[in-house]
């Protein structure tokens, strides 16, 4: 049943191969192709139909039928006249952009030092960030919301932003993998030329790095445009601070059952993530593979 | 710079006693490495002693304390921990949860997610189109994931049980059966098994072919290829998945959040306003440990004992994950050059 993923990769031979084994393999081919497609369906499913739920009208989507009629491509923009859209996507934006930022500048310095100089206490100090990026974040997060709440920030986006200028621990992790496999003899050149170190960073390491810098970077901006929990914790308490995830999940609270408009805004919330995506493909995978590899 | 006595160190010479100057220019280098070090290191050195060090003594000392966020902490002792071993009705119900959710989905998703990317390699076309579609949902904000599978599993009027009655299928309450609700949140994490997919894929094209070849020659049928080739070349990745997914299954939260809140039928108070009470509908099914902490300590602003409840998340967390680290000794093939 199974032999088809090797057999593909053997060398070729030239041989006539038997007409029984020609259509096994045939046949093979199309049970896997036909397993492939079926499960592509399912996955594609669940878009397919929050894409026709949103452009249903409040009272058919409310029914069994799954087409809509008529069309109401209205929707989509009516969710921006229905709840503050661009509001929360502005927030949203600012907490992603401002956060990635703090997060590649102040990440690749300490990735730096942890892959390319030698000083006493580096392995202890790599524990100390494996250890924070494999922790429960809800294990601090009680002390760090009081510090918050303290400083009066609670129901702002800034205790989201503010921790990712002070180096982000799985970000390091990972630029500091990749640092790792640049040959040391680059640096050396450079140092016996008379290069400084943080010049060394930025014209020879942050260079060689450039794709996982951006890997780094794209995934920060997922996770913040994606998070729920941050948001919840400190804006909740502040409609005006909501960032779309936060807006999204209170939009049934507030606009009572309108499926359809909770559809369209999920929507709204999808596309940039989708479309950020199939304009940095290669990065995103080189990213992922970056973080299973080398882990 | 000028004060380094350079020229007068020819190559061959043993190694003198330094005189002052040159001991002193020695300690300086030292100390402006040192310095760099230092320069390098500090965003983390603040954000580390800031953002986790302070808070897990701050989390530990408010554990022993009743605090609730407006007057100062007050020192109970052992309270905290002793209702949460003892008196708490809710917390085994959370505890139970969570572990539901570790025993069965996650191996669920480590499964899954290895059998797409089986499935994936051996395809002869459009691999790229079929790792695309199993990536997109991965790509989903969570929120509007989990809303889009609340409305498509939506009991009554939702496009699944309409399709399953046209089957003559009588679908059931999903979302909103306590017995259906974990499947249901399972089903919607397989849904987004996109990035292990993805780390698998290249793990399993990693495998050199060389290996493949010589176990066919030596007879190996298909599933003892994939049981003593492949297996073994990426098992530093299956352990790498697995200790992903078990942290995230102890993090769970976002999903079970919008699942309960949404799904709740009477929840149509305003914004914000007291949502945590329909948390873990229905009937406390989906209320996993760290909503359970969240609830304690954002919805009851019982800061004190959601710190003591976070102490043990704490003491779990670490215990699960040495015990995988350690265990994988035995099953992990250190061979592959993975480090």
């Amino acid at each position: 049943m199974a032999t088809v993923a090797s057999e593909v990769r053997a060398p070729v031979i030239r041989r006539t191969i038997p007409w029984s084994v020609r259509r096994r393999r045939l046949l093979v081919a199309i049970a896997d192709h036909s397993i492939l497609i079926a499960l592509a369906i399912v996955f594609l499913a669940p878009f397919v139909f929050i894409v026709l739920t949103a452009l249903m009208s409040n009272q058919q989507a409310l029914t069994t039928h799954l087409w809509p009629q008529p069309f109401k491509f209205s929707n989509v923009t009516h969710v921006f006249d229905t709840a503050p859209m661009l509001r929360y996507a502005g927030n949203t934006f600012m907490y992603a952009s401002l956060a990635t930022l703090g997060l590649v500048v102040s990440s690749v310095p300490v990735a730096y030092a942890l892959a390319c100089l030698r000083w006493r206490g580096r392995n202890l100090a790599f524990i100390c960030v494996l250890l924070a990026m494999m922790l429960p974040p809800q294990v601090t997060i009680i002390p760090v919301y009081v510090m918050f709440a303290h400083l009066h920030l609670v129901g702002t986006v800034w205790p989201l932003i503010i921790p990712n200028w002070f180096g982000d621990a799985f970000s390091i992790f990972l630029l500091r993998q990749f640092f790792m496999t640049i040959p040391n003899e680059y640096l050396d050149a450079a140092r016996i030329d008379g290069c400084g170190e943080l010049r060394i960073m930025f014209q020879v390491v942050a260079r060689m790095a450039k794709p996982a810098i951006a890997a780094v970077a794209l995934f920060s901006v997922l996770l913040c445009w994606n998070d729920f929990f941050g948001p919840l914790l400190y804006t909740l308490q502040n409609p005006a601070h909501w960032t779309l995830s936060v807006g999204l999940s209170q939009f049934r609270n507030q606009y009572s059952v309108q499926w359809n408009l909770v559809m369209a805004g999920t929507i709204v919330f999808m596309a940039p993530v989708i479309l950020l995506f199939f304009f940095a493909q290669k990065a995103f995978v080189e990213g992922i593979t970056l973080t299973g590899v080398k882990g | 710079m000028s004060t380094l006595p350079v020229a007068a160190a020819p190559r061959s010479m043993a190694p003198p006693p330094l005189s002052p100057s040159r001991r002193r220019a020695k300690r300086r280098a030292a100390w402006r490495r040192r310095r760099t070090v230092l320069l390098f290191m500090s965003p983390w050195i603040v954000g580390f002693s800031v953002f986790f060090a302070y808070p897990m003594l701050d989390n530990l000392y408010l554990s022993f304390t009743h605090y609730d966020l407006l007057s100062s902490p007050v020192w109970i002792g052992l309270a905290n921990y002793r209702y949460l071993f003892g008196g708490d009705q809710q917390v085994w119900p959370a505890v139970s949860n969570t572990l539901w959710f570790l025993a069965i989905a996650v191996p669920l998703q480590v499964l899954f997610a290895f059998g797409l990317a089986m499935m994936i390699t051996r395809a002869k076309m459009g691999v790229g189109i079929f790792r695309t579609i199993f990536y997109l949902p991965t790509l989903t904000p969570t929120v509007a994931a989990t809303l889009g599978f609340v409305f498509l599993f939506n009991p009554a009027t939702g496009p699944i049980n309409s399709l399953l009655s046209k089957l003559g299928i009588n679908g059931p309450s999903w979302f909103q059966d306590p017995h259906w609700a974990k499947p249901s949140l399972t089903l919607l994490s397989l849904w987004g098994v996109g990035n292990a997919m993805v780390i698998f894929l290249a793990a399993i094209l990693d495998v050199p072919k060389h290996l493949y070849e010589s176990a066919q020659i030596d007879g190996a049928n298909a599933l003892r290829r994939l049981y003593y080739v492949t297996l073994p070349s990426i098992s530093p990745v299956i352990l790498f998945s697995i200790v992903i997914a078990v942290i995230q299954g102890l993090q769970y939260f976002d999903q079970a959040y919008i699942a309960s809140t949404s799904a709740a039928p009477g929840s149509l108070g305003n914004a914000g306003d007291n949502v945590s009470e329909n948390l873990g509908y229905p009937q406390g099914s989906t209320l996993f440990y760290p909503l359970y902490l969240y609830q304690q300590g954002f919805g009851f602003f019982n800061m004190g004992y959601a710190a003591a409840l976070s102490m043990l998340l704490l003491v779990v967390s670490l215990a699960v994950t040495l015990l995988i680290l350690r265990n994988s000794k035995r099953w992990v093939h250190a061979a592959g050059g993975v480090r």
